[in-house]
């Protein structure tokens, strides 16, 4: 073989490296993996990457989406390919911790020093707290309520407003299909938005102290008394045949568009779906306002959790080997400016001390009292106990929902779960 | 390139015996890729799917959890495993019984070359062409209960729009019927071809006989495509072992995890929710059982057919 080519060869390299080396001093991309949300909450997250990247020359903010369920299929083998995000949405809870211990995390402790953990409350950050070290910067919190349509329920005569306890919300749904009106709307074909009756009622009954101690496998773990009599109040409900027909094959999609329409008074969904909701609707303005409540999960007699909220305290995680423009990026995303900015617009409740000061909508502004006045706030099962666990917990509630299993074996096979994690 | 001190005489001797050399060297040309392949792709994975299988191990970095045969411990004795095998099992049947004698029953009536036959064909043809995940979007839209053609039939009879997919008695009914609308034609296309095949005169003979069309089939047709059905009984089986792509956009294995197959269980229990090693069991158990089947099947149907 002749050197000829051989020096044509080398010097393409060489061209190609000196090429590569200079084209990552010009340009950094920070990628960012998110969960599908409303155009206008994409739109913000559009406007914040390119003020970025005006401020910032040289710096690209990629912005992906992905439909909730391939999101949280898709992410575990994305984290382990090249095609990692930088930056990628996080639930918090045990979930964030399998891939904190799988090594796959930034830890942002230090980053937090200069201030910027000083900006979230402590339940905040203790939120994406593992092993004494930060692992995640919080963006927003969210609760899991009744969204009601009073258009519907003033109709079969019942009072949104005093519905308080658990009894009073069966009554209410009994009253409902008395006026032939479809009571719930679930899309129970994803799994969690059934859990979320039986994680209400889970926080309701056992409280703080009942999951630390489920958690931690004292006495009957998550097979105790609470945790079977959730399932309990669940069946209760279920025997009422509440949910629209065919609920089974209705994802949260459907479910949210079909509140958004009017076909069921209630939706029990996060306080997040008050502008999906109008968008999924067929006319697209979804349920006015002014037929529009926001109810908190009913209080459940002899429960140690009804000072509590259920719902959501998500943020965004770093991946461990992300450019430092990432973290850079992070702050930036998420200013007291820009927390203000989304709570104007109704995007989400903010996290920002003082950002909340910013919302404008009733149900905001409810969310951010709730949560400011509980005694504590349980975050998503299904993310809380891990990926496993939070997935059996979704199908024991989709299965006492079509009575197909017992309270105690329902609560035992999450026991069973929680053990083999 | 190989290169090798031969003494002559030996240099001679090769010469000699060019052809068998030939053949030495086709072998070690053509073994290579096909054994790296294979190896690569088939005894790898393999290999890391029976190592996995004895660890709890969530995907993340590398196994270090070692339970021994906990995880197929676990796996024998949870009870959705074993609707995911009954289903499994209700698929094979439903292959051999329903499918193979409807695409048998097709291919005899338009093997013939005319044109119209030609279309039937086509259209008969068509849910084989059709991307799985496709075909069970469509169908979702077919057996949806409010928009759906189920629900515009129920209404048309004035009756409450029955829920397909959201019922579990007839979730797993639906996605069978999908199953063989969709893999059909592939086996009657390979009858079509098998009974082209077939010699005119013998079928012909038969005729002058006065055998009428269904002894034609039953003692002249069936018996010479014996060896094509052989060949699709085998697909059939390995095909329904393998079913996963249409029950995902369809039920995702729902309701309450009532409409697995082996494969969508070991997905769903083992991949989504990050038990590798739990879902590696499930998969080495899938191809002991796709195995045995082959081996038993090649054994007996396949070796009669040399016999």
């Amino acid at each position: 073989m002749s050197s000829h080519p051989r020096k044509i060869l080398m010097s393409v390299s060489v061209a190609t490296l000196l090429g590569s080396a200079q084209s990552a001093m010009a340009d950094t991309t920070v990628r960012v993996m998110r969960v599908e949300i409303s155009q206008v909450e994409k739109d913000y997250y559009a406007e914040i990457a390119r003020e970025f990247e005006n401020s910032h020359p040289g710096v690209n903010i990629e912005l992906d989406y992905l439909s909730n369920e391939a999101y949280k299929s898709k992410l575990p083998t994305l984290l382990q390919s090249d095609q990692r995000p930088d930056i990628f949405y996080s639930w918090g809870g045990e979930a964030l911790k399998e891939k904190v211990e799988a090594g796959f995390v930034k830890d942002l402790t230090a980053a937090m020093q200069d201030g910027w953990q000083a900006r979230f409350p402590d339940s905040a950050i203790d939120a994406f707290t593992i092993n004494g070290k930060i692992y995640g910067a919080p963006l927003y919190v969210t609760e899991v309520g009744f969204w009601a349509n009073t258009a519907l329920t003033e109709k079969a005569g019942v009072d949104v407003g005093a519905i308080d306890t658990w009894q009073d919300f069966l009554d209410a749904v009994t009253t409902l299909k008395e006026a032939d009106i479809t009571p719930i709307v679930v899309g129970a074909k994803d799994g969690w938005p059934m859990q979320f009756y039986w994680g209400s009622l889970a926080t309701r009954l056992a409280g703080q102290q009942g999951f630390k101690a489920a958690k931690a496998g004292e006495g009957e773990g998550f097979a105790a008394p609470p945790f079977v009599q959730a399932g309990e109040k669940l069946e209760q409900l279920a025997e009422l045949e509440p949910f629209q027909p065919g609920f089974m094959a209705t994802t949260y999609e459907r479910a949210s568009g079909m509140f958004g329409d009017g076909e069921a008074a209630f939706h029990l969904m996060g306080d997040w779906d008050y502008l999906p909701s109008k968008q999924r609707s067929m006319s697209g303005e979804g349920v006015p306002d002014e037929d529009l409540r926001f109810i908190s999960f009913p209080s459940v007699e002899g429960g140690q959790g009804n000072e509590a909220t259920y719902g959501g305290l998500n943020g965004w995680a770093v991946t461990r080997d992300a450019p430092d423009m990432a973290v850079t990026f992070l702050k930036s995303l998420l200013s007291l400016d820009n927390q203000r900015e989304a709570a104007k617009r109704g995007i989400f409740v903010p996290i920002v001390k003082g950002a909340e000061k910013a919302l404008t909508t009733p149900y905001g502004r409810k969310v951010a009292k709730d949560i400011d006045q509980a005694s504590y706030h349980q975050t998503f099962l299904d993310q809380d106990l891990g990926v496993s666990v939070g997935a059996t917990v979704n199908d024991i509630s989709n299965d006492l929902a079509q009575g197909v299993t017992s309270p105690e074996e329902a609560a035992e096979r999450v026991e069973e779960a929680w053990q083999f994690r | 390139m190989i290169t090798s001190s031969y003494s002559p005489s030996s240099w001679r001797q090769r010469l000699r015996r060019g052809r068998a050399s030939g053949r030495l060297s086709a072998v070690l040309l053509l073994l290579p890729p096909a054994l790296i392949l294979f190896s690569l792709f088939v005894i790898l994975p393999l290999a890391d799917a029976a190592y996995y299988s004895l660890f709890d191990w969530n995907g993340y970095a590398t196994p270090s959890d070692f339970v021994g045969a906990e995880n197929y411990q676990r796996l024998l004795g949870h009870s959705t495993f074993h609707t995911a095998l009954w289903n499994t099992v209700q698929l094979v049947i439903v292959s051999l019984v329903v499918q193979l004698p409807l695409a048998l029953g097709l291919a005899l009536l338009i093997y013939r070359k005319t044109p119209a036959n030609a279309l039937f064909r086509l259209v008969f043809f068509l849910p084989y062409i059709l991307a799985e995940v496709a075909a069970g979007l469509i169908w979702s839209f077919v057996f949806d209960g409010e928009y759906g053609v189920t629900a515009q039939l129920f209404n048309a009879l004035d009756m409450e729009s029955v829920y397909i997919l959201a019922d579990r008695q007839w979730a797993f009914a639906a996605i069978m019927t999908v199953i063989v609308w969709k893999y059909f034609g592939f086996h009657m296309m390979i009858y079509i071809a098998a009974l082209q095949g077939v010699p005119k005169d013998l079928v012909e003979a038969a005729r002058l006989e006065g055998a009428g069309p269904w002894q034609i089939a039953r003692h002249v047709q069936v018996p010479m495509i014996k060896h094509a059905i052989v060949v699709s009984v085998f697909f059939a089986l390995i095909g329904s072992l393998q079913i996963f792509d249409i029950i995902i956009p369809l039920t995702n294995g729902g309701p309450s995890n009532s409409t697995h197959t082996i494969v969508t269980y070991l997905y769903t229990f083992g991949l989504t929710r990050l038990k590798i090693g739990f879902g590696s069991a499930a998969a080495i158990f899938l191809f002991v059982i796709a195995m045995l089947i082959a081996f038993f099947y090649q054994r007996h149907a396949m070796a009669r057919e040399d016999a």
